[in-house]
């Protein structure tokens, strides 16, 4: 009896990591939480603690003042850029992966290549990027090389989450479809992309959120116009209110909301097949 | 699209990869229309490389394929009319069980309502019409099984193939599912073409068997002739209930002949054209024809041979026991006594025994 209750009783361990732990939280999301409390102060509000009054003062001064920056284009800018790397990266990710299964020449050479893209630090790639454009006589815009500085980037991520994706998809399905009769089209639109539908969702989410709060990699190829993390790091140079604290605010709950309708469809997804829903 | 008839013959199929490896080595075969075949062999064989060739999902390096007297190769699967079931099913996971059934009829671009109409009807036919609605994920192995063999039914084949489709059932649901496979034969009337490693598989369910090794056929025929004249070494030991006996041939006398080995002192057998003394070969005694006296327990019968052993172990088997003698140099050698007879006097081990069988009733092997 004794033995069974010193089993239950947790060794000292346990509470030295559960502290380390503790701090780990607190220094993760601590300092957000701050910027997102000190976001709601009202007109006299600072930078710093305390709070001085609630209201949403900064977030209507946020989307009206122009010497707050162009919060509303930079913003438009960077989701529209974000949707593009989305669309990209998930069909060129899903081909990659159908590419790499089977197999090709040089697969490894690509795939190496592919890992170099990911470890090549995103300044530097930047700031070539940028490079070669003067060199070449291009502008440098946020659509075009913005977009494919990015896209080095992303499209390296998309394609391991694919392999990993793709590690679970049986190849005897294709075959079966084969079997019954359907062509390449009819097999890959009504077995393969269903069948990887979740995964495909996954490497979106990947590509919106890498590219949306991308910054070295956009620092020096997004032309004139600033995507919204370079509009945010420009004001951190010149704007001291509390306005910046509500950008940060209203960015996160756009992070937010594109993960939960992510996750959302992708539950959607596995619940109509759980129920399923078919066709 | 013209084929009706479900007769297949392989002609010379040869296959290679990367030009070195034989899967399978120019292999004949003729099956009738409408015949239960079990292709039987160990893994690696070729049986599934020739069943995949024959699906259309691989060509022959070499050879020639005739489906209904058409030379299939290089034509698809639906234009082959044929379907196969593959092992564990391969269901497609996103669909339920009617529209994996229906799969078919869509890609053919049936409308929803025909499709489902015929999909229903064949769901009717391998009772899964409660089911309809579920995912291949929510069904047990056997019904997982029902599914795929309606799905690959409903394009009306003319040749079925089947990939190990019972390897992925628990030992009870096998003996059940055997029977439901053959029943399915019969009622579309059409070739079944399945392998397995199993050979109680085989043996239970096939019109024509077909032993291969090393992408070789070693013997194909009848299930009775490929079990009781087996014709070498391999078959008869692939297929068990045998004991294989090898030595030479030491005495021919008109009828009969002496077989001798170090470890045998002396069989009769039967003879056979053309053998001569001094032969070595190989003799199969089936394991229930031999009988188990007591030395000493009267007169030997002058038309059996004997052979003097000890047991070394014994096992209950229910409908008979399994009795392991010493073997005879590398070869096992025992025999099955029906259990009311051995449990009249029951043996032990260490007991020393007479096993005699009667002489034709062994059979020479190639």
């Amino acid at each position: 009896m004794s033995r069974v209750t010193r089993d239950q009783r947790r060794p000292w361990t346990f509470y030295v990591l559960a502290g380390v732990f503790i701090l780990y939280v607190a220094a993760l999301y601590g300092p957000m939480i701050c910027i997102y409390i000190l976001s709601f102060q009202d007109i006299r509000g600072g930078l710093v603690f305390p709070m001085k009054g609630t209201s949403l003062h900064w977030f209507v001064d946020l989307f009206t003042q122009a010497r707050t920056g162009d919060v509303k284009g930079s913003f438009d800018r960077s989701i529209r850029l974000a949707l593009a790397v989305t669309l990209i990266t998930v069909v060129a990710s899903f081909l990659a992966g159908l590419g790499f299964r089977r197999g090709f020449r040089g697969d490894g050479i690509v795939f190496y290549l592919m890992i170099g893209s990911l470890v090549a630090p995103g300044l530097v790639l930047g700031i070539g990027v940028g490079l070669a454009c003067t060199f070449l006589g291009l502008e440098a815009a946020w659509y075009s090389s913005a977009l494919g500085a990015q896209l080095s980037w992303t499209l390296p991520f998309g394609v391991l989450v694919m392999f990993a994706v793709m590690s679970r998809f049986d190849g005897r399905w294709e075959e079966a479809a084969r079997d019954l009769g359907a062509t390449p089209a009819q097999t890959i639109r009504l077995v393969v992309v269903p069948v990887l539908a979740p995964g495909l969702v996954a490497v979106g989410l990947f590509g919106f959120t890498l590219s949306y709060d991308e910054f070295a990699r956009s620092l020096q190829t997004a032309g004139s116009l600033n995507t919204l993390p370079l509009e945010i790091w420009s004001m951190t140079l010149n704007v001291t209110s509390p306005s910046l604290y509500a950008l940060g605010t209203v960015t996160t709950l756009i992070s937010f909301l594109i993960i939960g309708l992510s996750l959302g469809s992708i539950v959607l997804i596995q619940r109509r097949r759980a129920a399923g829903g078919g066709h | 699209m013209a084929i009706t008839r479900g007769d297949i013959e392989l002609a010379g199929i040869t296959k290679t990869y990367d030009g070195r490896f034989m899967a399978v080595d120019g292999v004949n075969l003729k099956i009738p229309d409408g015949a239960y075949c079990c292709f039987l062999g160990p893994s690696g064989c070729g049986k599934t490389t020739i069943l995949r060739m024959v699906a259309g999902h691989e060509d022959p390096t070499d050879g020639e394929i005739l489906i209904g007297g058409q030379d299939v190769v290089g034509l698809t699967p639906a234009e082959r009319r044929t379907a196969m079931m593959f092992q564990s099913y391969a269901l497609f996971p996103h669909l339920t069980v009617r529209d994996n059934i229906a799969f078919a009829l869509r890609v053919r671009g049936l409308d929803k309502a025909e499709r489902h109409a015929r999909a229903d009807q064949m769901m009717e036919k391998v009772r899964l019409t409660e089911l309809a609605d579920r995912l291949p994920a929510q069904l047990s192995g056997g019904q997982q099984q029902r599914v795929a063999l309606a799905r690959a039914a409903i394009t009306e084949p003319r040749v079925l193939l089947l990939d190990e489709p019972l390897s992925a059932l628990d030992e009870q649901l096998r003996v059940q599912m055997r029977q439901e496979l053959r029943r399915m034969q019969r009622e579309l009337g059409i070739t079944f073409i399945h392998v397995t490693h199993t050979q109680l598989e085989a043996i239970a369910l096939a019109d024509v068997v077909v032993v291969m090794e090393k992408g070789k056929i070693r013997q194909a025929g009848p299930a009775r002739d490929v079990y009781a004249a087996p014709r070498d070494r391999y078959v008869a030991e692939f297929l068990g209930g045998q004991n294989v006996l090898s030595g030479q041939v030491t005495r021919v006398n008109g009828a009969r002949a002496t077989l001798a080995a170090p470890q045998l002192r002396g069989i009769e057998i039967p003879l056979r054209p053309g053998l001569v003394q001094g032969d070595r070969l190989d003799v199969a005694v089936r394991r229930d024809d031999i009988e188990l006296v007591r030395p000493g327990s009267g007169p030997a019968d002058p038309a059996t041979t004997a052979v003097t052993t000890r047991v070394q172990a014994i096992e209950y088997q229910g409908a008979f026991v399994k009795v392991m003698l010493d073997p005879v140099g590398s070869d096992e050698f025992v025999a099955y006594v029906p259990e009311r007879r051995f449990f009249t006097d029951p043996l032990d081990v260490g007991d020393v025994v007479l096993a005699t069988w009667a002489i034709d009733r062994a059979h020479l092997l190639a």
